[in-house]
């Protein structure tokens, strides 16, 4: 097994948030908005959705060298089990379901003459002998059976578990919450159970321009994109946070002293910073070669500094934020009650201003999740984002806008990036939503 | 007798489908009278006035039978036809003044705006018109403040702009909901009487909303009083503060504090516990780049005072003389200067950690219970903080005791200490604050209006508690307020403050009923009392 830097930040984090939940476990006053959370329906779903993510985005995280290791590469479990997805590349374009190449070219026929045509594809749906007659009979027949046998597995799954259960824990599943959610579990399970079952003998989502399948492309990009929010929220968050109240709380020199480094780096084209850091990245590598001799280490450690310095230059707005409720809050009577009281200042800090803001750090720690996989494509663009080798929504689309002016129109790989990335964002947005609700305790009383 | 102007007549309010807010109520008023609606927060009774013109949130649903302005349902009228009445045949003036006018308008142009709405006039004839309605509220030199922002207008001059903006489509009933709460009394006795002449030059009726018992008595021509939504008791003003009938409006009328208590105080001598000599609190003004200071706002301009051991020394003046900055700064939550020594030891000698720990000695009640406690800290944390800060190695089962002994002597029940304060109502939160300030065994608790956000029956219960723990402990009282019927009630001792000096100083009995200096008396003048022939 190899850990990559990435992947060693994902485990930690896990630890971290194990931790954490093991910690708050035995508090009183946390379980009551985890209880509210709990019975909200769009919360539970959403969080459904985002799981299913985070797991494809761990499976993406286990990387080590396959035991037949000719080529000298890495791959990981996700790579794995997808080897056949992997593997069965095309020439070129295909669209969805295509039996034929997207485009018409010269093929050899049987006999030896030469045609102007579609060729067939050397993977999706090889098997069919007549592909115009045959092919919607057969997807849907494969489409029923995929969906059959996933419903059936979740399905057994599901009456294996009513079966362990204790009593208690069935009252709280007939709930209408519970029911809710098993049948999303139940749908996606079976949905994505028939969608891999499909994609052992079509493109589902079609192939790309060298021929890979952009659906594998796609569930490969939802590391990247979960990397990229959550590390670099991750290295934003500390210094926004602790610059943001430091400024407001004490003001004087340490507010003027913080305030002149936000805005100097706010003044400076963000752009500029990461294609600078991103350049010394790629020479660093290039003078240490016999450090990263496999394509995807290189990948990586370009993804980490992408992570770092896009935390660098995204933090001066939420401190901004924070300055300016800090100060609103250092004036309200509860923290003049504990100075009274003789609380130390950094007590004051901990117990009074910062969970105080919390609320405010979650709402543009979602916004910035979602604007951040928002920028990946952007930066991808202008080619300072994610290695051009890695997979990503930023480097599909930005593959896929060439051939928007395309006629006829190659519509599926910015399709498939696009459904994959509001799926994701919309379910961070919603679940955030449901959070903030239930922490604020002011608003849980009124339910 | 005539038509009545207004005439309610099973109206009722529920929000949400489960809450009843206005529970089947009736009334009627007639022209020309002044109608008075009192009632505890909660009651109703603002919601009674918005459902009449129907300006109710989105979750409330309104049941009536009618609501006849002389003889027009206006059940009956569209959304957009109540349009043409709010304002025009129905004034509104809203409590909070600071609030209800737009910060980026000037005075003359909000005013305009609604004459507009209401008159086809042309331009020289509104302007006259918004001049002879700013004389009418005897707003001083109208023609000077007509294009004034409301941020240069002094909280009774905003309400007088409130008024003549109401009054500026003639209206045949005035609602005036709470319109003098958040002033001074002065100002408040100015406002109400500016009120009363105009309905006699208009011969409007007003419809007086409040929950002040003493200010409905010199007002009102009828009252009726709400509890929970219904309205358990109407009459004429004499007849109802003399004879009231329902138990609740008896429980009322007895919670009132009244200005004869005074005299009933011991006047034995204690040591002093605090003595504050030539104290001072000034804000500089800065001006320009460097922020030069130019001039100090003096908030607190050279004041001396003695505290007395178990006693209560009330400080009085109106909003903005700096008691309340002076309150804070013998905590040095505000910087002042000057010598302020509490039980010998000289507190603004002290800096760091020394200053820390004598903070168990003064210690703080707030006006505001929803501000003054951190929404999201569980109460048994809130009240628990001082302990842990100033005594760490009191163990974690002994402080929960503590708070449980504390919860007990202020008359809560012990489970509050898991639960959050906005769980809490006004008066029971008050309470949690009194607990946190006793937690650390304080010698003075600086008291800044704790009563003036509660309703009149918990107000005397928060000063029966506040006395009793004074004779339980033998704790003192720095008792900050602009009410003076509540300091007949609970002080020993009176300073009146006047523009950051002490301009009086004595006993209780002596000030209230001997004032020398002539604010004083003004002060005194402008208390509304409760008219009762006895």
């Amino acid at each position: 097994m190899i850990v990559l830097w990435t992947d060693a930040l994902i485990y930690l984090l896990i630890v971290v948030m194990l931790a954490l939940g093991l910690y708050l476990r035995g508090k009183e006053h946390i379980k009551r908005p985890l209880q509210q959370i709990g019975r909200s329906k769009i919360g539970m779903v959403s969080l459904v959705v985002l799981l299913f993510f985070v797991l494809i985005g761990l499976l993406d995280s286990v990387h080590f060298k396959p035991a037949n290791d000719k080529k000298n590469e890495i791959i990981s479990l996700l790579d794995d089990w997808a080897a056949p997805l992997r593997e069965h590349g095309e020439k070129t374009y295909s669209a969805p379901f295509a039996t034929t190449l997207y485009s018409k070219e010269m093929m050899t026929l049987e006999d030896g003459s030469m045609q102007w045509g579609y060729p067939r594809l050397e993977f999706g749906g090889r098997y069919l002998n007549n592909p115009e007659t045959e092919k919607i009979p057969d997807i849907l027949q494969k489409t029923l059976y995929g969906l059959a046998q996933g419903a059936s597995l979740i399905g057994f799954f599901m009456l294996l578990m009513w079966g362990l259960l204790a009593e208690q824990h069935k009252r709280f599943m007939r709930s209408s919450t519970a029911k809710t959610v098993w049948a999303v579990v139940f749908v996606i399970v079976s949905l994505s159970y028939a969608l891999i079952y499909l994609s052992g003998y079509y493109h589902v989502f079609g192939t790309d321009k060298v021929g890979e399948d952009v659906f594998y492309q796609a569930v490969k990009s939802i590391r990247t994109g979960l990397v990229i929010g959550t590390l670099t929220t991750l290295i934003m968050l500390p210094m926004a946070i602790i610059f943001g109240i430091l400024a407001g709380f004490f003001r004087g020199w340490v507010d003027d002293v913080i305030q002149y480094i936000y805005t100097t780096l706010n003044s400076i084209p963000g752009v500029l910073l990461i294609a600078a850091s991103i350049l010394m990245v790629q020479v660093y590598m290039a003078n240490h070669e016999a450090d990263f001799t496999s394509v995807i280490v290189r990948a990586d450690m370009r993804l980490l500094f992408l992570c770092m310095i896009l935390g660098v230059t995204s933090w001066t707005g939420l401190c901004r934020l924070l300055r300016a409720e800090t100060l609103k809050l250092r004036e309200m009577e509860y923290v003049q009650a504990a100075s009274a009281l003789g609380v130390k200042q950094g007590a004051i800090l901990l117990r009074h201003i910062l969970p105080n803001v919390m609320h405010i750090v979650l709402i543009s720690v979602v916004l910035d999740f979602s604007s951040l996989v928002l920028a990946e494509a952007v930066l991808s663009y202008i080619n300072i984002g994610v290695d051009p080798t890695s997979y990503s929504w930023g480097n599909m689309i930005n593959g896929a806008r060439l051939e928007m002016a395309r006629e006829p129109i190659v519509w599926w790989s910015l399709t498939a990036a696009f459904v994959f990335m509001f799926a994701l964002v919309l379910a961070a947005n919603l679940f955030a939503d449901v959070v903030q609700d239930a922490f604020d305790p002011r608003r849980s009383g009124n339910e | 007798m005539n038509n009545p102007i207004l005439a309610v007549r099973h109206l009722s309010v529920t929000f949400n489908h489960r809450q009843t807010v206005v529970d089947d109520i009736s009334f009627e008023i007639h022209a020309g009278e002044t109608f008075a609606l009192v009632g505890e927060s909660g009651s109703g009774k603002s919601i009674t006035a918005l459902s009449v013109l129907r300006l109710l949130p989105n979750n409330a649903r309104l049941n009536a039978d009618a609501i006849d302005l002389q003889d027009d349902n206006l059940l009956n009228h569209s959304e957009f036809e109540l349009c043409k009445i709010r304002g025009r045949r129905i004034g509104f003036i809203f409590q909070d003044p600071m609030s209800s006018l737009n910060p980026v308008m000037t005075i003359g142009s909000q005013i305009e705006e609604v004459i507009k709405l209401h008159f086809d006039l042309p331009r020289e004839a509104v302007k006259q018109r918004v001049l002879e309605l700013l004389q009418q509220v005897e707003l001083p030199e109208p023609q000077l403040r007509i294009k004034d922002y409301p941020h240069q207008l002094s909280g009774g001059q905003r309400q007088r702009v409130m008024i003549a903006i109401a009054l500026a489509g003639k209206p045949d009933l005035l609602i005036a909901d709470e319109p003098t709460t958040s002033l001074d009394v002065t100002i408040q006795a100015q406002i109400l009487a500016l009120l009363k002449s105009i309905q006699q030059q208009t011969g409007m009726a007003l419809w007086l909303i409040s929950h002040d018992l003493a200010l409905v008595s010199t007002m009102a021509d009828r009252v009726a009083v709400m509890q929970q939504g219904k309205i358990v008791e109407t009459g004429a003003t004499a007849e109802f503060f003399n004879q009231p009938k329902h138990p609740y409006t008896r429980k009322l009328l007895n919670a009132l504090p009244s200005m004869g208590s005074c005299l009933t105080h011991s006047a034995e001598e204690k040591p002093p516990l605090l003595q504050v000599s030539d104290f001072y609190c000034y804000y500089p003004i800065r001006k320009g780049i460097f922020k030069r200071i130019v001039d100090f706002v003096r908030a607190v301009d050279g004041v001396s005072f003695d505290i007395q051991q178990g006693k209560t020394l009330a400080l009085v003046g109106e909003s903005g003389c700096g008691k309340t900055t002076l309150g804070k700064s013998l905590l040095n939550l505000i910087p002042g200067s000057g010598r302020v020594v509490i039980n010998g030891v000289e507190l603004n000698a002290l800096t760091g950690e020394a200053l820390r720990q004598q903070r168990a000695n003064i210690q703080i009640v707030f006006q505001d219970p929803f501000s003054s406690m951190n929404p999201r800290m569980l109460v048994g944390d809130i009240i628990a903080e001082g302990i842990r800060a100033l005594h760490p190695e009191v163990s974690s089962d002994q402080r929960k005791a503590r708070v449980r002994q504390l919860l007990q002597q202020v008359d809560l029940p012990e489970d509050s200490a898991l639960r959050y304060p906005h769980e809490f109502s006004g008066g029971q939160r008050q309470r949690i604050c009194i607990a946190r300030a006793l937690a650390v065994d304080p010698k003075l608790i600086v008291c800044d209006e704790p009563t003036s956000a509660l309703d009149v029956s918990v107000q005397a219960q928060i000063i029966q508690l506040l006395k009793t723990l004074q004779q339980e402990k033998g704790v003192s009282y720095l008792f900050i307020t602009h009410d003076l019927a509540v300091v007949a009630e609970i002080a020993d001792d009176v300073a009146v403050m006047y523009q950051g000096k002490i301009i009086e100083q004595g006993s209780v009995a002596e000030v209230l009923t001997q004032p020398k200096q002539a604010y004083t008396k003004k002060l005194l003048a402008a208390v509304p009392v409760l008219k009762m022939d006895h």
